[in-house]
């Protein structure tokens, strides 16, 4: 084979290997050619989406790491920093769904505590194809069980999450996990190498041949036929190692023992060093004779590539060198010191005596070309995509929608799939799952409780993005920031995860380009900035691209947790039911929409600053306990948000729609089904909320009824629609269930 | 941004805040490599006046003088082999045996029961839940007598909201051990009726040994000890093992 046709294999182009050979000089060995091709990837080296993420707004206040660590951190208050993180595990979950979706969650906590910082909370983000298909039922049940059997055993609570099922994802299905720690800002340690002289050691597992093409085969490129040909190549997970990891590499950051911490993800040791490096303006050398091996005979450039999973890599003084020995044998964790920093800003690999690899550090981490997105509006910009299948016929009546959107797999209840994660252990859950619109955390490290708390939701609308990604993108934020108002909780930071197809296609270009656009906007008006993120390319089948689908977590806080807010309604005497906020109901993109087989290209503009307005009289509100419960109106609209809270809080509800059908101009079905952002229902005491509606006006504020009863009755012009709290509970929590048996 | 805003509460005192008398009781947590909730269980302990949590890990040979142990819940090794199985061979084990054997009370929580009954001090073994998943609920567990070191302030019949999690909790006994037991009344704790999470043997939530000082349960009472937690009902489990200790409240020294 040409080193030409090798390069090609490995995934570089003939002009990137000849930049290689500028760069190095020469020709690259087999072990250098392996690295560069890695490091060189889509997944690693961003190269199609680097310059568009410039685009959003990543200062603050309270940030304490911005992208570019394993992890973004905020300050939370109270002498906590909150770290977090989402990233995609697609690729593999989709070609072995339980180990890929285990070592998802494996590899986001390892980003999480490279920083020093306790993970305190797992949520995940997954989509999934047509929910009647043997195929989609596969994957949801052993992601589901993967994300389990890791974040279960491994003691971290999974606390939430969202699911959501369309045919575009039936072969490339999306597991995005998002990691959410807590440490002392002062004890944030970065991944920086430092200190020429000082020992390279390598933490925790046994490296084998597993993840080896990990991710630049299954990361960087579209999955064609045969993928269980691939299975082989996705990483095994073992989270009694990562708990026995976690456990040793805080009490090494505690006892300050450390001098940088890093974790191995993709592209193994190769990515590891030369990162640490990098940012160390340092340079590595490593001897991969002394990296303790699975299986015996692996080649060296297979020890630089393995993408074995709970391993770390950390930097150590000599002198400290026993002392953090000795704590690694107390927890069981293997540690061999496998090379050392030095002053040559090189990344040299070594096999005993012998040098295998001889690469500059900034060629690896900084030279890797960057490419222009040739993006192009498509005149259909649904043409890619098949008309959702129709479940509703068109004439349906308002009675029988409503009960098509309740059962809805969209819309249901998410319990057959949280009940199988412990969403408790650390003794932080102040709102689990179902119970309000964002998870709630106590802040508490160690010794250390505070009142104060957080709230973390992650979200994401792929159908609605593609119907526009501008406004779908700053949607998803919005419903972000709605979520953590429900609770009184205001914005700290954001990371995200882009999941999209091939962007060498315009059109993919485009839907990345205006998607980027539109979260920045939305970022900007809500003044969260983004702290750290993950971009998911060639996110495609052989039918095509999957939904654009940019995923957002966001982390609120609470000064005082005790006032967290609930979605459910409250038990008392005289409770009214009010709408808060700009929200305009439109069926473009709806739930209701895409079950009677429809999906038009375009979504309602919305008033980002209006949006925001409200948000934050619904915030002070819950803070000030002005309100009983708080629900912002998504999937299902108005009809399903109401539900919701009747049924959390076991009472019905009596309503009449015709105030918000006059002031947003709609008729009777829209304002039941239509979605948009800036929605949110609240209930409490009619006094109180008579008083609120006085200062609520200027956003918008419409009493639309009253909490009692045992059914959920609501006028809406001629459509009216009535279901009994027994039949709305059973067809919601059918939604799922039925699927999952 | 940060100060509790004017007309709230003042914070709850916390337990380790007060002013401890020196001689206090303390309970003892064992940690194994792959333990998830003892942290937890030590919160409780510290929420409970009069005690106080101690770690004891797992390789150490000596109880250090506590007055009672908690095996936590968790994933002990990882739960390889089967649950519980390889934790019972710890060093520090065989010093809960013998400690238990002399009538010190022993609570194990979840992954602590089934190593409990791994090792022998407890009847009866832990199965996969009837419906192959994991779950975690809250449910309601009732009290069927106070004879026992960790209900003794507790009503009969009296109802407690606690949570399960776990994969491995369909308790078992063969038929006729079954009936022994419930004629001596060690079939402490039961899920409500309709409410059992993993379909064990006459709704068993916990069982304890002849002498009523060790209790292993499914449920997590470390998780039901504060009320914005969801449920502060496992106070009186831990009040009654501080009743049970006599031991000194630090409010009333």
């Amino acid at each position: 084979m040409t080193q030409v046709a090798e390069a090609q294999a490995l995934g570089l182009t003939a002009s990137e290997l000849g930049r290689i050979i500028d760069l190095l000089g020469r020709e690259p060995n087999s072990v250098e050619l392996a690295v560069f091709s890695l490091l060189w990837s889509e997944h690693c080296a961003y190269k199609h989406s680097k310059k568009l993420l410039r685009k959003l707004p990543t200062e603050g206040d309270r940030v304490l790491m911005g992208p570019g660590e394993n992890a973004g951190a905020v300050d939370a208050g109270a002498g906590l920093a909150v770290v977090f993180k989402v990233e995609s595990h697609n690729h593999p979950s989709a070609v072995e769904p339980f180990q890929g979706a285990a070592t998802g969650v494996g590899g986001i906590l390892r980003d999480v505590f490279a920083l020093g910082a306790r993970p305190v909370a797992v949520l995940d983000s997954l989509r999934f194809g047509d929910i009647s298909t043997p195929r989609t039922q596969y994957l949801l049940e052993r992601v589901v069980a993967g994300i389990g059997a890791y974040g279960n055993s491994v003691g971290v609570p999974t606390v939430g999450g969202e699911i959501c099922f369309e045919p575009p994802y039936e072969q490339n299905c999306l597991v995005n996990a998002m990691c959410v720690g807590l440490a002392r800002p002062e004890r944030l340690i970065r991944s920086a190498a430092a200190g020429p002289g000082n020992v390279l050691v390598l933490l925790g597992a046994l490296t084998g041949r597993d993840g080896i093409g990990g991710a630049s085969v299954l990361a960087s490129a579209e999955l064609g036929e045969g993928e269980e040909d691939k299975r082989p190549t996705v990483q095994i997970g073992d989270p009694f190692e990562e708990s026995r990891l976690i456990e040793c590499c805080l009490e090494l950051v505690g006892g300050e023992l450390l001098a940088s911490l890093q974790d191995l993800g993709a592209a193994g040791l190769s990515s590891s060093t030369s990162e640490m490096a990098a940012k160390g303006e340092v340079g590595i050398d490593v001897d991969v004779s002394r990296v303790p091996l699975r299986e015996p005979g692996m080649e060296p450039f297979e020890v630089m590539i393995s993408e074995s999973q709970e391993r770390m890599l950390c930097v150590v003084e000599p002198a400290r060198l026993a002392e953090v020995l000795a704590v690694c044998r107390r927890w069981e964790v293997r540690a061999t010191p496998v090379g050392a920093v030095t002053d040559t800003r090189r990344l040299r690999v070594f096999d005993g005596e012998e040098l295998v690899g001889d690469m500059p550090v900034t060629a690896l981490v900084d030279e890797c070309p960057l490419y222009d997105l040739e993006p192009a509006e498509p005149e259909d910009r649904l043409a890619a995509f098949a008309p959702p299948r129709a479940r509703l016929a068109p004439g349906a009546g308002e009675q029988e929608a409503v009960r098509a959107v309740l059962s809805s797999e969209n819309v249901g209840s998410r319990r057959p799939v949280f009940e199988q994660y412990d969403c408790l252990v650390g003794s932080r859950t102040v709102r689990r799952p179902e119970q309000a619109d964002a998870a709630v955390l106590r802040l508490a490290l160690d010794e250390l409780e505070t009142d104060r708390g957080i709230a973390v939701s992650i979200d994401g609308n792929g159908r609605r993005v593609a119907c526009d990604p501008y406004i779908g993108a700053a949607e998803v934020a919005c419903e972000c920031a709605a979520n953590l108002a429900c609770v009184g909780a205001e914005p700290l930071g954001l990371t995200n995860c882009l999941n999209f197809g091939n962007p060498e296609k315009p059109h993919v270009a485009w839907q990345l380009t205006r998607a980027v656009d539109g979260l920045a906007a939305a970022c900007r008006a809500l003044e969260v900035p983004v702290v750290g993120g993950n971009v998911s390319l060639y996110n495609e089948g052989p039918e095509g691209p999957i939904y654009p689908t940019p995923i957002v977590g966001m982390v609120g806080e609470l000064p005082d947790v005790r006032r967290a807010g609930r979605s459910a309604f409250g038990p008392g005497d005289d409770r009214m039911v009010a709408l808060v906020g700009p929200f305009a109901p439109s069926l473009l993109g709806s739930e209701l929409a895409r079950l009677e087989g429809r999906l038009e290209g375009r979504l309602e503009p919305f008033d980002l600053r209006r949006v925001k307005e409200a948000l934050d009289v619904v915030r002070a509100a819950v803070r000030a306990g002005s309100v009983e419960s708080a629900h912002d109106v998504s999937d299902g609209g108005l009809a399903a948000c109401v539900t919701e809270c009747a049924l959390a809080g076991g009472v019905g509800a009596t309503l009449d729609l015709e105030p918000l059908m006059r002031r947003a101009e709609v008729d009777g079905r829209t304002a039941l089904f239509g979605e948009g952002p800036g929605g949110v229902v609240i209930s409490g005491a009619r006094e109180t909320l008579l008083e609120l509606s006085s200062r609520a006006a200027a956003v918008g504020f419409l009493a639309l009824g009253t909490v009692g009863g045992s059914a959920i009755a609501i006028a809406a012009g001629t459509a009216t629609i009535e279901v009994s709290l027994e039949d709305a509970g059973s067809l919601f929590e059918s939604a799922l269930a039925e699927r999952l048996s | 941004m940060g100060s509790l805003r004017p007309g709230l509460a003042a914070p709850e005192p916390r337990p380790f805040l007060m002013n401890v008398p020196r001689k206090t009781t303390s309970v003892g947590i064992v940690v194994f490599p792959g333990s998830c909730d003892e942290q937890d269980a030590a919160r409780a302990v510290r929420r409970t006046p009069g005690l106080e949590p101690r770690f004891l890990w797992h390789a150490d040979g000596d109880l250090g003088g506590v007055d009672a142990v908690i095996v936590p819940g968790g994933f002990s090794y990882g739960d390889y082999l089967r649950a519980g199985a390889i934790a019972r061979f710890a060093p520090m084990m065989d010093q809960v045996a013998r400690f238990a054997a002399g009538g010190g009370p022993v609570l194990g929580i979840c992954n602590g029961f089934q190593v409990l009954c791994e090792a022998g001090l407890l009847p009866g073994a832990l199965l996969p839940n009837t419906s192959l998943r994991f779950v975690c609920r809250q449910v309601d567990v009732l009290v069927e007598h106070p004879r026992c070191a960790f209900t003794a302030e507790c009503d009969p019949g009296e109802s407690l909201s606690l949570p399960v999690k776990h994969g491995f909790g369909r308790w078992y006994a063969p038929g006729q051990q079954l009936d022994e037991l419930e004629r001596k009344g060690q079939l402490v704790l039961r899920y409500a009726p309709g409410q059992n999470p993993n379909g064990s043997a006459r709704d068993v939530a916990g069982v304890m040994n002849e002498g009523g000082n060790v209790l292993g349960l499914m449920p997590h009472p470390e998780h039901a000890v504060d009320e914005l937690n969801g449920s502060a009902d496992a106070s009186r489990l831990f009040g009654s093992l501080a009743a049970t200790l006599g031991a000194a409240s630090p409010v009333a020294a």
